[in-house]
């Protein structure tokens, strides 16, 4: 018995009971789809974010004050951290060779208001080096001057959105704008940006740091963002970091992120979410297997005369098991297929209707899929194999 | 052809031993059409599978043109139901998803003929039992009488030495019974060998030779011209002048173990 007659005594034993196989396929194909489609949302949202933190600026540093470290003492005895200055910013500047802009930040939230209109917004506190560090574009005006650090001058530049806020139809370079106790000018408006890492550049208010620092009363930084050269050794820069702000400090009192870092730390999440995702959606594998070999048990049952009739004729039993393992693994390949097909259809869909979602499905996934779906056919196709060779032909024969 | 000697098939019943078969001892020559007749439970179709290589004797010796089956594997027996024996049954056995010409190929399709061989094979087999035009019906497409022609087609397409029929002839009505019978007869006088298991004296009547069991044992052998009309039990005593065969009231009242 050829291959080929296998598969064609199968593919016209499935056909026989339409209905039934069209439902055990089902089955399948669900399985498979929710697996295709969970990971591929599962790998969007990652890359999702992987290109928000990619946004944040290539080849960036964070220096955060405190230890994110728990180090098991009481809280308060080890030291409260020292506070991020503008000192330690001039110093990493100034140190390391490598290291191209530094841009110390200052934040808070705070009132605007110009001729009669207010809004509570984030201000800004940093300096011109921001700019290039976040790859920051104007729309009118300019960005912050440059200069000294510790001398900030009453400017301010607005995000898009404040700026129609503020001053509807009309510009709003060199109007005054109230921020908290201080009145400053405004010298620019970025261009809109939307939403990036969370933040939103167009209800954002910047402004120098000093003055940042002042309007907050604050003698800390909230951190300090550095950009290095892109051939520079990564590793190396942290170790400098480190040193000249362990040295300031006497103690490793603050954090330094990198780019890198948190990217891996937020791709490893979502990948074990994508994996977490996918095994549920495997569990529908199986259940869809038990469908497959429920509809091939009762399918062996009804065709006991027909299996009694091939004994007779001289199938061999082994002849026989492929026969019933090849439609188990038919039913559960076709379903496999057809799932890819409304997985495709349906993240096609998904992705015409939500913009900005990427939603490719992962190969892996796609292999994955098929080579378990058809896994499943051979797995739980085996039993209802075996019940039918096991037949006795004069039972199925009888009557 | 067969060459029985001592069979005997026990079965074991809620731990009782149940024998359905007991020193069967009998020879069937090349060419001959044998009848089987009985009562029901007397081991006429118990005999008819072991013939068919579908049941193993618990004891004795079954010798089938030339080679001893009584102790093969079940793999050898599939091979020699395969190659040597034609089985026709009484509820015909024909897949219904499969057009007569499909179910007569399918015995060639497990023994590996290639797909254009077989049919052209099976669309002889159909012309030889004058189904030929029907080739592409399905089975509830045709007539008992039709699809008992079919599964004999389908039992003679690997040539078989031996055809084994049981009731062949017992859901069809008298005359597409009279032309299956014409048929198999036809078969036997190109040399197949024919064992039919039936209750019908007039059937029965047709063979060479009327085996009749009771309870598992031979109670009977008479020639098929000599069975009687009505009851064959009753019948071929009364027309049997060597008078060796039971009467009706010895075979009813026959103890196992005497």
């Amino acid at each position: 018995m050829s291959a080929l007659d296998t598969l064609r005594f199968a593919v016209r034993a499935l056909r026989s009971h339409g209905l039934r196989t069209a439902l055990s396929m089902t089955g399948v194909a669900i399985g498979v789809a929710s697996v295709i489609i969970l990971t591929s949302l599962g790998e969007g949202a990652r890359s999702y974010v992987i290109d928000q933190f990619a946004s944040l600026g290539t080849n960036v540093l964070i220096v955060i004050p405190g230890k994110t470290e728990t180090t098991g003492g009481f809280p308060g005895i080890g030291g409260v951290p020292n506070d991020l200055t503008i000192a330690d910013a001039q110093a990493l500047a100034r140190d390391i060779r490598t290291v191209t802009s530094v841009a110390p930040v200052s934040n808070g939230n705070e009132t605007v208001s110009a001729g009669g209109r207010s809004k509570q917004v984030m201000i800004l506190g940093t300096t011109a080096e921001m700019r290039d560090l976040r790859s920051i574009e104007m729309r009118t005006g300019r960005y912050l001057p440059e200069g000294d650090w510790q001398r900030g001058a009453s400017v301010a530049v607005l995000g898009d959105g404040i700026a129609r806020d503020l001053f509807p139809g009309t510009g709003a370079i060199g109007k005054v704008v109230r921020i908290g106790d201080f009145r400053m000018r405004v010298i620019g408006v970025m261009a809109a940006r939307g939403v990036t890492m969370g933040m939103d550049f167009d209800q954002i208010v910047m402004v120098p740091l000093a003055t940042g620092m002042r309007l907050f009363n604050r003698s800390s930084l909230f951190r300090i963002m550095l950009q290095h050269d892109p051939q520079a050794d990564v590793e190396r820069i942290q170790a400098n970091v480190t040193r000249i702000l362990t040295d300031r400090h006497d103690e490793e009192d603050f954090t330094l992120i990198t780019q890198d870092s948190v990217m891996s730390a937020f791709s490893q999440i979502f990948a074990a979410l994508t994996a977490a995702l996918a095994g549920i959606a495997a569990i529908s594998l199986i259940v869809a297997g038990i469908g497959i070999m429920n509809v091939m048990l009762v399918s062996v049952s009804e065709r006991t005369r027909e299996i009694g009739l091939l004994k007779a004729v001289g199938a061999h039993p082994r002849q026989i098991l492929f026969a019933f393992l090849t439609e188990a693994v038919l039913l559960s390949t076709a379903g496999g297929l057809v799932g890819l097909g409304i997985a495709g259809v349906s993240l096609e869909a998904l992705v015409a209707a939500v913009p900005g979602l990427d939603a490719t499905p992962p190969a892996w996934a796609i292999v994955a899929a098929l080579v378990v779906s058809i896994g499943v056919g051979v797995i739980f196709g085996v039993l209802p194999a075996r019940t039918a060779t096991r037949l006795d032909p004069i039972a199925g024969l009888r009557g | 052809m067969i060459r029985l000697r001592d069979i005997w098939r026990t079965y074991d019943v809620g731990g009782r031993p149940l024998h359905a078969l007991r020193e069967i001892t009998e020879h069937i020559e090349t060419g001959e059409h044998v009848a089987i007749m009985g009562p029901s439970g007397s081991g006429k179709s118990t005999l008819l599978n072991l013939l068919g290589c579908l049941d193993r004797p618990n004891k004795g010796s079954y010798e089938l043109a030339g080679q001893e089956v009584a102790q093969l594997s079940e793999s050898q027996l599939t091979l020699i139901r395969r190659d040597r024996i034609g089985f026709v049954f009484q509820s015909f056995h024909l897949v219904a998803r499969l057009t007569a010409l499909g179910n007569v190929a399918l015995p060639m399709m497990f023994a590996g003929i290639g797909r254009r061989d077989r049919q052209a094979r099976a669309q002889a087999a159909l012309e030889s039992v004058e189904m030929a035009d029907r080739a592409d019906h399905r089975p509830d497409q045709l007539s008992g009488g039709e699809r008992q022609r079919v599964a004999i087609a389908r039992a003679i397409t690997m040539e078989p030495s031996l055809l084994l029929a049981d009731e062949p002839t017992g859901n069809l009505d008298t005359r597409s019974g009279r032309l299956v019978l014409d048929l198999l007869e036809e078969l036997t006088r190109r040399g197949l060998t024919l064992v039919m298991v039936t209750h019908d004296p007039g059937v029965a009547r047709r063979a060479d030779r009327v085996i009749t069991l009771v309870d598992g044992r031979i109670v009977s052998r008479v020639r098929g011209a000599d069975l009687g009309e009505v009851n064959p039990y009753i019948v071929a005593v009364e027309d049997s002048d060597d008078g060796e065969v039971p009467t009706t009231a010895d075979i009813s009242t026959e103890k196992p173990d005497r």
